[in-house]
């Protein structure tokens, strides 16, 4: 059935009318509140890309995403469907704020940089390392696995900020205040390069970062020795094993690699924006990471494009939230729940008439060369 | 502790189980036929959102509880269809679900009721409360009995009953039935059950609204009979505990209702284990004991207490040989 499209139509065109339903179901929504669906639209594309504040925004939500998605991804490429990096962001962020705890207060950001990146990855790797060894070892199923890791970090995190890491008198569960060490630069100068007297937006260097993993998956993935062995696994595991591939090796490191992406993610909002270790810097990115990979059809480039578009989603929705207080930022879960419905779930739901439209087509295409001949 | 603290853990054991209980036997059914469904968490969400709307709406408890059943076999509906119809990935599809369940919640509560993403307060004529009979006074006079059997046995919602009952049931559905059969069938080997000339989508999409009406009974439990209303995100990661706790019991009906028993002990019992210093270990986090039944199940499934093997074909979309 997927011989019959040719790539354009599986790459863009096949997404884009997923989404494109998507967004009507969501429209609907909308209309179910009592507002208009069109105005509301119009609101969340000028919110995110309106303005230099918004499109700053926009880019620091697709940081999150770019990261998570490109964790997922690395996993689906292995055959294994990681939806743990929730839990592995969240672990992650523990070592980007040990770093910063520990460094900023002696040397500046760029030496505390590689070793918060170290430290995140590391922490990462190690939440991913589990699900990965199990699965390979002992046969546990790594999405239920990585689900029950999702929850024991969330308890983890929880206990070590309430009784190791929260100062003495504060309330909140949450880490001190990083000394200037622990705080990346923001790209606020960059946004105002093109006209716009930005004072502030959390958009900051770890964008950058976000697009150096990027190139360093596609890397990994179609230019190297494992990569290849990744791939293989992915495609058939008994192939894999045939070739002289360890399957249980490939597995772990590919979890590793994928916990650590996800790991890394942290560093956005820990590093770059709240400057301290709090329990809700993921707000389900983990979850959108794997609506990024699936729409960005598992390569960094389309995980890029998916990203700046859940990004939109999440800055537009809270202008709209703030244009029409009817509708709450929560219409940006309903929103991100329905694309990742029919885009994800739902992906192969127009292909039968997508092919039988192209295989029609293509046959009259053909047919008149044919008759011209004879 | 004293016999009355016992009590009052195991008392709430019971209420905190039933939940729980209710969305396991869901996914058990679900799970048995070969679809999968990470998205009990969301389905009980949407019930609670629905029956708690519907009562304070309608003034009535059993409209509640129908509206419940409908929304979350509305929303099993669009599980089947993704990931039996669409043969599309049935973890995406409970992921996705569970979102539009957390967002629409929240969103349409607000505009609706306009209390921050909650349903109005329910009196108690709109709720499933328990009632206990007139003998049960008399019954606690008698010594250790008596306070067990008024305390544990008598006086629940009407819902805690059902949920039990569905054990046994579920059980002889299962096991002694033709339809058990078929369904247990379905999800170990679906290509056999369609040589013998019966419909594998029909059996599916049918385990699939059991699923859903049991879900729906499970958040109709949560928003009106333990709590006088809907609240944000009451559900709290129910669901996955009770995927947890049908794991845990390797996909069986009556060990599921044991390991449900034990996850709401745990529950049960966090809170009053906070800052006990218990002999040997020390102080328990609390966090520790939340942990557990996901730690517990990551053990299992390494298969380090017994082995947990899931139905053969669950997961995967059934496609007719051409």
């Amino acid at each position: 059935m997927t011989n019959t499209l040719p790539p354009w139509v599986n790459y863009f065109l096949l997404p884009a009318i997923n989404l494109l339903v998507a967004f009507v179901v969501s429209g609907l929504v909308v209309v179910a509140i009592g507002e208009n669906p069109l105005r509301a639209a119009w609101l969340m594309v000028d919110g995110a890309f309106g303005s230099a504040r918004g499109i700053g925004f926009t880019l620091f939500y697709a940081t999150n995403f770019i990261f998570t998605g490109l964790a997922v991804a690395v996993a689906y490429h292995c055959g294994l469907f990681n939806i743990g990096a929730e839990g592995q962001a969240l672990v992650g962020g523990l070592g980007v704020a040990l770093a910063c705890l520990w460094l900023g207060a002696y040397v500046p950001w760029w030496l505390v940089l590689p070793a918060a990146i170290a430290m995140g990855a590391a922490f990462g790797a190690a939440w991913g390392f589990l699900p990965g060894y199990l699965q390979a070892k002992r046969g546990s199923h790594i999405v239920i696995t990585t689900i029950m890791f999702n929850f024991i970090a969330a308890s983890l995190m929880n206990w070590l900020l309430v009784d190791w890491l929260r100062p003495t008198g504060q309330m909140a569960p949450e880490t001190a205040v990083f000394a200037d060490g622990g705080w990346l630069p923001k790209l606020t100068g960059l946004l105002n390069l093109f006209g716009a007297g930005l004072r502030n937006t959390p958009l900051n260097l770890s964008f950058f970062v976000a697009l150096l993993c990027c190139f360093l998956v596609w890397l990994l993935i179609w230019r190297t020795r494992f990569g290849y062995s990744i791939r293989t696994m992915g495609l058939s595991p008994s192939a894999a094993k045939y070739a002289g591939i360890n399957p249980a090796r490939t597995i772990v490191i590919a979890m590793m690699i994928s916990g650590g992406l996800a790991g890394l993610m942290a560093l956005n909002p820990v590093m770059g924006d709240l400057h301290r270790l709090t329990l809700d810097i993921v707000q389900g990115a983990g979850f959108v990471g794997i609506a990024v990979a699936l729409m960005g059809r598992n390569h960094p480039f389309g995980i890029v494009l998916a990203s700046i578009l859940f990004g939109m989603l999440y800055q537009g929705g809270a202008e709209l939230a703030f244009d029409m207080p009817t509708i709450t930022r929560d219409m940006i879960v309903v929103i991100q729940g329905l694309v990742i419905l029919f885009a994800g779930a739902l992906e192969n739901m127009f292909r039968p008439q997508l092919s039988r439209l192209f295989s029609t087509m293509h046959r009259r295409g053909v047919a008149p060369e044919t008759e011209g001949a004879a | 502790m004293d016999f009355n603290a016992t009590l009052l853990i195991l008392d709430s054991t019971l209420r905190l189980s039933t939940p729980l209980l209710l969305a396991a036997l869901a996914g058990l059914y679900s799970e048995r036929a070969g679809v999968f469904d990470i998205g009990l968490e969301g389905k009980m969400l949407a019930a609670a959102f629905a029956a708690g709307a519907g009562a304070s709406v309608t003034g009535s408890a059993y409209a509640g509880l129908f509206l419940g059943v409908i929304v979350s076999v509305l929303f099993g509906l669009v599980h089947g269809f993704a990931s039996i119809t669409a043969r599309g990935n049935q973890i995406v599809s409970g992921v996705a679900l569970n979102f539009v369940a957390a967002g629409a919640t929240i969103l349409l509560g607000q505009a609706w009721f306009g209390q921050g993403g909650r349903t109005p307060q329910l009196a108690t004529e709109q709720r499933f409360l328990g009632s206990e009979p007139n003998f049960a006074a008399e019954l606690r006079d008698i010594p250790v009995l008596g306070p067990i059997v008024s305390e544990l046995v008598l006086g629940h919602s009407l819902l805690v009953y059902v949920a039990f009952a569905m054990v046994p049931l579920t059980w002889w559905v299962l096991f002694r039935t033709r339809f058990g059969l078929r369904l247990r069938a379905v999800g170990e080997n679906p290509a056999a059950v369609d040589t013998a000339g019966i419909s594998v989508t029909w059996l599916r999409y049918q385990a699939v609204i059991i699923c859903g009406a049991l879900c729906g009974v499970a958040g109709t439990y949560l928003a009106i009979a333990q709590s006088g209303g809907f609240n944000n995100n009451m559900t709290a990661g129910k669901g996955y505990i009770a995927l947890a706790a049908l794991i845990f019991a390797k996909w069986r009906p009556v060990p599921v209702m044991f390991a449900c028993l034990l996850f709401g002990f745990l529950d049960a019992s966090a809170i009053r284990l906070q800052g006990v210093i218990l002999p040997m270990i020390g102080r328990v986090p609390v966090q520790f004991i939340q942990a557990l039944p996901y730690v517990l199940t990551v053990v299992l499934l390494a298969g380090f207490i017994g082995r947990a093997d899931p139905p053969r074909a669950g997961g995967v979309p059934y496609t007719k040989e051409r």
